[in-house]
């Protein structure tokens, strides 16, 4: 039995988040009546001309930037021909062999720990229109208001080994992308697209498999699905003495399969050749300097200084590093609870502050509690102001009702009971109350410890502070 | 004959073009001819030349990212041959 | 059609057709625009069944032109506005290459014919093409903004091979163009109309473009003034590309002088075409007066080999010869790559022309097939129907030459010959100011006489197209008759330098009266 090595490429559809389209000046903004952004340069009207977009070549030399790859000083833009409807030219106007943004490579987090994923290269193209099939029986209606959005394709080298790389990969690309704000990374809107070249070989064997193109693939989920459903499918067909056939297949979630597509049936020509509406396209080192002196810190040099100067967990650092505004949440949080220990502010950021925006299903950015409210409550656990159970009582009151922390501490007697008087007066009455419980400690059973913690903690509302506590119940109870 | 028919129905084919039977064997011959004389070209040295796609500026301009086109949607629909609720028709297209 | 009206008499009678004398004459409101119009239009229409110079015809619009021009002429405010926000547009958003304050309204009322080819907003604009036999231009071309902008009045839509690819004009969806000096004859082409209509007083300028010799071969044929400018000084924004690397826009007109005048409107940058140059060069028609003695004319030996007509070389060597009596010293220049130009045209050319024409698909504007049963069929009956023999043979071609396996032997190789044809045309200017020769081999065909083998045609491009190649500036100036038809002087600058073209082609025109002589069957209309 053969066992059977997995190689997977994955090449990324990243949307600009430009105002203008790459080649003309009208709006990308999603969503709007069909054809209504569809300037004369997108339609491909006769004689109308390309002019790039400075702010696209931008994004792509801050892509270029944060994951070390080489800016090309000089690339050029060329022709793909082909026809579609989608496609108004009868051309795409894309890079081809001189690609703005080359090598560099990402570090992806598996179970199987720490990878680095090399990249061939990024280019800048424009995006096609989109042809819709349900209103209109035997046609379809073509909408060019996404045609010369522009796009960023990025390029993996064959280096991922698994669906879950994969996966991880495109997750960590994602975040990137949205992490130095060129792409909005909305998924459903189609602004973050996978193509995914998959092949199998035996484990062993040098040369790669021939591969398959999973084509639009605009989840993680569909990713992983789509990876699985096609390993499976070149396995079968290979072990049942078949062969496979270079092609472009869709995934079909509905079906949980991919398919060919019939429209690339026919062996593709794209002729393509430099365009010859525009010259090279010119990037010199002052730009590129100004560009790297405004990236903000990237997530995997943020990772390390989490952990290695703050000394935060493996886990915590990369929770907080998995999005910018996670990151900039918890630095928010550090810069509001000065003196307080980092862990403490990461565990509450990734635990109680994480736990109620799943359950209210909100972003990081949308938090009903702000960084600063965050601080000073941690601040006021540090320094003993409240207990740990009060002040996840005092996060939930943040959080429904907002308000100064202080004043709600004072306006509701949250202050954390550290009059030992006070608190042995409560001790004593218990103990008297409870004399069976007593006894069984006394007599070794010191699970009942637990017991008159419980009781204690509920008479005073939860504001014993539990240390002191503790202290006081042992010296009494050892009687 | 320096293409065949075949080469002839091919890139007809690519520049989506359909020909009547009596234009194949003309154009063969044509475009044979055309070949021919493009064919010259190969006799050239042309080692270590860098060749020349863009005879004017060697860079192209930079236009700033803004948004400077209206809606021109009825003006330009006004000269499509099919249009129903802002969207251009075309015979059913199979992925 | 009516009989001319006085005023229109006048406007016939004026001694001086040159544009500076007809500016001068409506400044003064010695003729409004309107009636020069009409006087204009009524040759054009009288001349339609005889040379079909014109595709489109539309005397109400241009006369609602000149009417807009009588206003700006008579200092209406909101015309001057118009003019401005003309000269805005042409310079593209964020331009800084409008017309200049002067420019503005200075062709006020003057008549132009525009080749069929630039977009202008409500002509048709058909670029001699079935495809386009029923498109409405939605907006205005960068030249024709400019030439709005000088307030200038379109005449209409002058005929011109399919996309301008042929060099005969009989490549028209519209028909073929006759040349006034021999009704049997072609004009040239693609610009065919526009040169004819100048030669035959319909029109006393028009705009072509040159992507082979597109204007300066008609020029020649027809025996009028012609200029192609540098790649990139005149805006291609909303000019329907043929092979965008080679075309430019240009002018006909019957002399040097008028070209000034034209090119100096005409010329500038176009933020919405990343292939125009912003420059600072000045007024063209300021360099017309400049002494020509001591410019060194560079001739190429390989332009007057075997191939060149007797009676053409003749001609050329006549004028050859009053530019050295003007003071101009003669060099002899080689230009030994210029052999392959041809060859590495038929290989670019086709290429960009096969990609550009892949728009006209049916589905946005254009002819639509009548029956298709589905994308394939629509696609490929609309373009089988849409476009004519000439231009299939060029997509064709173009496509082959681009398609894999054949990309480095035919395309990629004939950029690299046009690198050196480029660079040799460098090493002549080191040597010369400027260079002169033949500007086709022969003159005008026969109508009809290239109708067997396509190449043939091609062949009469050998000295304008290396041109091209280089996107060098370049002219076709008047220059004698080779048995009754015209021929042309070539005239060719360094990169940019077409103040040195206009300026040396003035003088010859001042030595020579070539330029003045009219077909005898229109000398009647060009009085």
């Amino acid at each position: 039995m053969t066992t059977w090595e997995v190689v997977i490429g994955l090449e990324t559809h990243a949307q600009l988040s430009t105002q203008s389209k790459i080649f003309s000046g009208a709006a990308t903004a999603f969503g709007a009546e069909p054809n209504t952004q569809a300037c004369a340069v997108d339609l491909g009207l006769p004689g109308v001309l390309p002019v790039i977009n400075r702010g696209a070549v931008e994004r792509a030399i801050r892509f270029g930037l944060a994951v070390g790859a080489h800016i090309a000083p000089r690339s050029v833009f060329a022709r793909k021909n082909y026809f579609y409807p989608d496609l108004p030219k009868g051309y795409q106007i894309s890079q081809f062999e001189l690609p703005v943004v080359v090598g560099g490579g990402l570090t992806i987090q598996t179970s199987q720990g720490e990878k680095r994923v090399r990249l061939t290269r990024a280019h800048l193209e424009e995006d096609a229109g989109k042809s819709l099939h349900e209103d209109f029986v035997g046609l379809s209606g073509v909408d060019l208001n996404r045609a010369g959005t522009p796009l960023l394709e990025i390029v993996t080298e064959p280096d991922m080994r698994s669906a879950e790389e994969a996966v991880a990969y495109a997750r960590a690309l994602h975040a990137l992308v949205r992490w130095i704000e060129i792409c909005d990374g909305n998924m459903q809107e189609g602004s973050f697209r996978c193509d995914v070249n998959v092949s199998v070989r035996p484990l062993g064997q040098a040369a790669y498999g021939t591969r398959c193109e999973i084509k639009n693939l605009n989840s993680f989920r569909f990713i992983e699905r789509a990876i699985e459903c096609e390993v499976k499918r070149q396995i079968e067909l290979i072990e049942d003495g078949g062969t496979v056939v270079q092609q472009t297949r869709l995934y079909d979630p509905d079906r949980d399969e991919t398919r060919s597509m019939r429209s690339k049936e026919d062996a593709m020509d794209y002729r393509y050749f430099p365009d010859p509406d525009l010259p090279p396209l010119c990037i010199d080192d002052s730009w590129i300097d100004r560009v790297r002196g405004n990236l903000p810190e990237l997530p995997e040099a943020r990772r390390t200084r989490y952990q290695d100067t703050l000394g935060l967990g493996q886990y915590d650092a990369a929770l907080l590093t998995a999005s910018r505004e996670a990151g900039d949440y918890f630095e928010a949080v550090r810069a509001a609870a000065a003196g307080v220990d980092a862990k403490l502010c990461a565990n509450w950021v990734n635990g109680e502050l994480a736990a109620a925006l799943n359950r209210a299903d909100l972003e990081v950015t949308h938090s009903l509690v702000s960084p600063a409210q965050l601080g000073t409550l941690l601040q006021r656990l540090a320094d003993g102001t409240v207990s740990g159970k009060i002040a996840k009582e005092l996060f939930e009151i943040l959080w429904t009702e907002g308000g100064d922390v202080d004043a709600i501490i004072d306006a509701r007697g949250l202050r954390q009971i550290s009059d030992s008087g006070a608190l042995q007066a409560v001790l004593e009455q218990l103990l008297a109350e409870n004399p069976a419980q007593v006894a069984e400690y006394r007599g070794g059973k010191e699970k009942v410890f637990g017991f008159f913690v419980g009781k204690a903690m509920k008479v005073t509302g939860g504001k014993a502070n539990p240390a002191q506590l503790n202290e006081l119940l042992k010296t009494l109870l050892a009687g | 004959m320096s293409l065949s028919e075949d080469d002839v129905r091919r890139v007809a084919r690519l520049s989506r073009l359909a020909l009547t039977a009596d234009e194949l064997p003309r154009l063969q011959e044509d475009l044979s001819r055309i070949l021919d004389l493009a064919a010259q070209l190969q006799a050239i040295d042309t080692r270590d030349v860098l060749p020349l796609a863009h005879p004017g500026s060697d860079q192209a301009p930079l236009r700033a990212d803004l948004v400077s086109e209206q809606d021109h949607r009825e003006a330009f629909q006004a000269v499509a041959p099919q249009v129903e609720r802002g969207l251009y028709l075309v015979p059913r297209v199979i992925e | 059609m009516s009989a001319p009206t006085p005023a229109q008499d006048k406007a016939l009678a004026l001694p001086d057709r040159g544009l500076r004398s007809l500016t001068q004459a409506l400044a003064q409101r010695e003729i409004s625009a309107v009636d020069l119009a009409g006087a204009f239009l009524q040759r054009l229409e009288a001349a339609q069944p005889t040379l079909n110079s014109c595709i489109t015809l539309d005397r109400e619009r241009s006369l609602q032109e000149a009417a807009a021009a009588d206003a700006l002429l008579g200092g209406s405010e909101d015309a001057k506005a118009a003019a401005r926000a003309a000269a805005t547009t042409a310079a593209g958003p964020g331009g800084q290459g409008a017309l200049p304050g002067g420019l503005i309204g200075a062709l006020a009322g003057i008549p132009v014919l525009h080749k069929d080819i630039f977009c202008a907003e409500g002509w048709r604009t058909t670029c001699g093409s079935r495809m386009l036999e029923n498109f409405v231009a939605p907006y205005d071309a960068g030249v024709i903004s400019r030439f709005k902008a000088a307030g200038t009045v379109s005449l209409g839509r002058a005929n011109m091979d399919e996309f301008a690819m042929g060099s005969t004009n009989e490549h028209s969806f519209f028909g073929a163009v006759r040349n006034p000096w021999d009704l049997q004859r072609v004009p040239g082409g693609s610009s065919g109309g526009s040169a004819a209509a100048v030669a035959a007083g319909l029109a006393p300028a028009a705009t072509g473009t040159d992507t082979g010799g597109s204007i300066r071969q008609p020029a020649a044929w027809c025996g009028v003034s012609g200029i192609k400018p540098t790649y990139g000084r005149v805006s291609r924004f909303g000019m329907i590309a043929f092979a965008s690397s080679l075309d430019q826009g240009g002018a006909f007109a019957r002399s040097a002088d008028d070209l000034a005048l034209l090119l100096d409107v005409m010329a500038g940058h176009d933020t919405r075409d990343s292939t125009s140059v912003l420059r600072q060069d000045g007024a063209f028609s300021a360099s017309l007066g400049q002494d020509v003695r001591g410019l060194r004319v560079g001739v190429p030996k390989e332009w007057f080999g075997t191939g060149l007509g007797a009676g053409v070389g003749a001609a050329v060597q006549t004028a050859l010869d009053q530019l050295q009596a003007l003071g101009c010293e003669l060099v002899a220049v080689t230009l030994p790559a210029s052999a392959q130009a041809i060859p590495a045209y038929y290989v670019i050319a086709p290429a960009e022309a096969s990609s550009n024409l892949s728009r006209f698909d049916g589905v946005r504007f254009g002819h639509r097939a009548a029956e298709y049963h589905d994308l394939n069929e629509l696609y490929e009956r609309s373009r089988g129907e849409g476009f004519g023999a000439e231009v299939k043979r060029r997509i064709l071609i173009g496509s082959y030459v681009l398609s894999h396996g054949y990309y480095d032997a035919y395309y990629l190789q004939a950029q690299k010959v046009r690198r050196l044809i480029a660079d040799d045309f460098a090493r002549a200017f080191a040597g010369c100011d400027l260079i002169a020769g033949p500007v086709t081999p022969g003159s005008a065909f026969a109508l009809g006489s290239n109708s067997s083998d396509p190449t043939a045609m091609y062949l009469a491009d050998i000295y304008t197209i290396p041109v091209n190649l280089a996107g060098l500036p370049a002219m076709s100036v008047p220059a004698g008759f080779d048995q009754g038809l015209p021929v042309g002087l070539q005239l060719v600058a360094p990169w940019w330098q077409e103040g040195r073209l206009l300026q040396v082609a003035h003088a010859y025109q001042r030595a020579t009266d070539w330029h003045q002589r009219r077909p005898p069957a229109f000398s009647g209309a060009a009085a």
